[in-house]
């Protein structure tokens, strides 16, 4: 009844993936977080690997496969460098996906093709100066003025919004507002394609992070910003339910990348404790160090468990809201769980910035934030069980 | 179709270099975690390149790999697809075992014979086992292909192959008509890694498997006794000692000479 082998084609691909993460992507990974810089020649290498058009049909330019394949190879990335895999992520499920789910027929057409081959990267933007979690206090505007959308205001932490390859990003914008069956009236959100270059947007200077260092983000600033009427993507007011269905889907795959660093960190400190020595002996021989890292074993298997649930299920066309929340929950947690064990077994060398530990001890901290807080993910649980 | 190619590219199954080599009983490579050999990857590049450059396949190009081994070896013909070889041939048969390079290039060049005209035959510059090299050169002669050989470039251009074979102090450019026998370096090109769309592509392409019988091989000219060498023996090397280590504290320089000495290096 229940399986979790993988099917011959995603093992292969898992495979492939990992085999790239070592070679191309794990020598470089170090220096590009060390000099803050987005790794270009990566990028253009993962496109020509097809990993950005992983969920896409080939009529557009993708590889034929699903979302469950595009985790898959979040997972291999995540274990090396959670930079790049972020950058994937948020270019598939939150760049290109809304395009591909709610976009015309000319949207499609116009864009897909570049985003699935990663020639190009699209930024998602939804997260505001006063607007994160409770997402629905969005207060960038959008209003019709001939035939143009003309954009106020301000978006804040968008990954991929301002590399040379970045082109465009989706916001959410309030366009007015509707009346609620009672009566009473509310923000009308909608969803909008903002293109890179269009006079009065600006990604304005990136910030200075304390890990994802090779992960492009920056705050937005929209000043009178005119787009054409055409750019509105999806239904007019659907903009926050679509987004929040973006997002679903995004737990999971956010979820991969955890797993897939809380799995680097469990490879890394068992190679370590076994060359290790300490007292004589190596410390992988002292039960402490051994508990530690089956532990943190446990914790990456189960992470792994969960998002191959919701996978599953979404796959399957079942309800996955709860179980991509749990999935996220678990593997943001056991990223830095793992992170913080990992760099204990490493010990000082686990404090240098260049140590593979030490980048996942700096860079898993934001998987218990970014697409949905810990206590976001947990009010939705709860809000599962009735509560 | 014009200046379309079919091309057979020569791939063998190896043991990953990853893991630890175990030698069997037979004095033979235990082979249960094996691989597409690296170097075999560089053909292959080669050979899609080609291939692409004249309107691929649907321009009548072909890209058939081709590998000789056990039946485990069907696995590197299954990478071959997976990275865009069009089809694979898998010359499997009990009395291949044990043979050595020139019964390996009896049996390949039987198999390309088999195959019909070919335009190219392009191999690896050494397997990463045996490491002989012999097979690309030994195949020539048994077809009498010529042969281009350790090509860190290539191209075909109308009827003619023209190599580039890089030397310690020279670099010498070759050229043979077709049909001809290449085998290429690591430094001819950057292999590609397989996309989800080859992996799911090449479940639906085809391996044939050829027996000895098929290709018109007696078994006695193959295996251990159709090989002109055989392996006497075969140890693991002991690992290396751990070296001296001789600290300054003023006299290294005499204990480096007694060291020496002792050694009867001087
Ligand atoms: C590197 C990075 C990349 C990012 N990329 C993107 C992107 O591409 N697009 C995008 O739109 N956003 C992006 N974000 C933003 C991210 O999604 C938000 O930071 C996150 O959703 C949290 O929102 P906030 O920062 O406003 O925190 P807040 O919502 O202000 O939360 C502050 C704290 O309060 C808690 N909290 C809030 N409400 C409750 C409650 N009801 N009960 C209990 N606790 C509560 C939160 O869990 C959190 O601990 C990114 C952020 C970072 C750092
Ligand atoms: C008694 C004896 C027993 C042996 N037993 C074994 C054994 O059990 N298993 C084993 O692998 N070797 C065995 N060998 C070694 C084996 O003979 C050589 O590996 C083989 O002849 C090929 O030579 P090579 O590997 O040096 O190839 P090279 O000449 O170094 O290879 C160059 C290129 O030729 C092509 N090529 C080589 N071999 C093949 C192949 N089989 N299929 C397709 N293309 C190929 C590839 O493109 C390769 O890159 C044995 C040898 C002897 C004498």
């Amino acid at each position: 009844m229940v399986d979790f082998q993988l099917a011959d084609e995603y093992r292969e691909l898992s495979d492939t993936v990992r085999e790239f993460a070592d070679e191309v992507v794990a020598p470089v990974s170090a220096k590009h977080d060390e000099e803050h810089s987005f790794p270009y020649e990566v990028i253009a290498q993962m496109g020509e690997m097809g990993l950005f058009g992983l969920p896409f049909p080939e009529e557009h330019g993708g590889m034929g496969g699903d979302f469950f394949a595009l985790a898959l190879a979040l997972e291999q990335l995540g274990r090396v460098d959670q930079s790049v895999a972020i950058t994937l992520e948020a270019a598939v499920s939150l760049g290109a996906m809304p395009i591909y789910r709610f976009g015309t027929d000319e949207q499609k057409e116009r864009w897909l093709p570049v985003l699935a081959a990663g020639k190009a990267l699209a930024g998602f933007g939804l997260t505001e100066p006063e607007a994160g979690s409770d997402a629905g206090g969005t207060k960038t505007t959008a209003r019709l003025d001939s035939g143009h959308w003309v954009v106020n205001g301000s978006k804040e932490f968008i990954t991929n919004s301002g590399t040379d390859i970045t082109a465009f990003v989706t916001i959410t914008a309030v366009t007015g507002t509707e009346k609620r069956p009672d009566g009473t009236e509310r923000k009308e959100i909608s969803t909008i394609i903002v293109p890179r270059g269009t006079p009065g947007f600006r990604a304005e200077k990136a910030y200075s992070k304390v890990g994802w260092n090779a992960s492009d983000t920056h705050p937005l600033s929209f000043k009178d910003a005119r787009v054409p009427e055409e750019n509105l993507l999806g239904t007019r007011g659907r903009g926050y339910a679509n987004f929040l269905s973006v997002l679903d889907e995004g737990r999971i795959a956010i979820a991969a990348l955890g797993t897939g660093a809380a799995q680097g960190c469990v490879d890394l400190s068992v190679k370590y404790a076994k060359e290790r020595r300490a007292f004589g002996s190596a410390i992988g021989t002292y039960q402490g160090i051994q508990f530690k890292i089956a532990r943190m074993q446990a914790r990456a298997h189960t992470a792994r468990l969960a998002y191959y649930d919701a996978a599953a299920r979404m796959l399957a066309g079942k309800p996955f809201k709860t179980q991509a929340a749990i999935a996220k929950l678990v593997a943001g947690e056991a990223a830095m769980d793992n992170a913080r064990d990992a760099t204990q077994v490493f010990g000082g060398y686990g404090f240098i910035n260049e140590s593979t530990v030490a980048r996942h001890y700096r860079d898993s901290k934001i998987l218990e934030i970014g697409e949905g807080t810990t206590e976001v993910q947990l009010m939705l649980i709860a809000r599962e069980l009735g509560l | 179709m014009g200046d379309s190619l079919k091309i057979v590219v020569l791939v063998k199954h190896v043991p990953d270099a990853q893991f630890d080599r175990h030698i069997g009983a037979e004095r033979t490579l235990d082979r249960s975690e094996s691989i597409l050999s690296e170097l075999d990857e560089y053909p292959l590049e080669a050979a899609l390149q080609l291939s692409e450059a004249r309107g691929g396949e649907k321009a009548g190009n072909e890209v058939i790999a081709l590998t000789m081994g056990g039946p485990d070896a069907a696995n590197a013909l299954k990478k071959a697809l997976q990275i865009g070889a069009g089809s694979g041939v898998h010359l499997t048969d009990e009395a291949l075992a044990g043979s050595d390079a020139a019964a390996t290039s009896l049996a390949l060049a039987a198999a390309i014979r088999h195959l019909g005209d070919v335009d190219l035959v392009i191999a690896g510059m050494a397997s990463t086992d045996g490491e002989t090299s012999l097979v690309p050169a030994q195949l020539a002669e048994r077809l009498g292909l010529p042969q281009l050989t350790f090509a860190s470039s290539l191209e075909v251009d109308g009827r003619t192959a023209r190599i580039q074979r890089d030397g310690d102090g020279h670099s010498e450019t070759v050229e043979a008509a077709l049909p001809a026998v290449v085998s290429v370096t690591d430094q001819i090109n950057e292999p590609r890694y397989p996309n989800f769309k080859g992996i799911l592509a090449a479940k639906k392409k085809k391996i044939r498997t050829l027996s000895l019988a098929e290709i018109g091989v007696d078994a006695g000219q193959v295996g251990a006794a159709g090989s002109l060498t055989w392996v006497a023996s075969a140890e693991p090397r002991p690992a290396r000692t751990a070296g001296t280590v001789i600290t300054d504290e003023g006299d290294a320089g005499v204990k480096l000479v007694d060291f020496l000495a002792a050694q009867k290096l001087i």
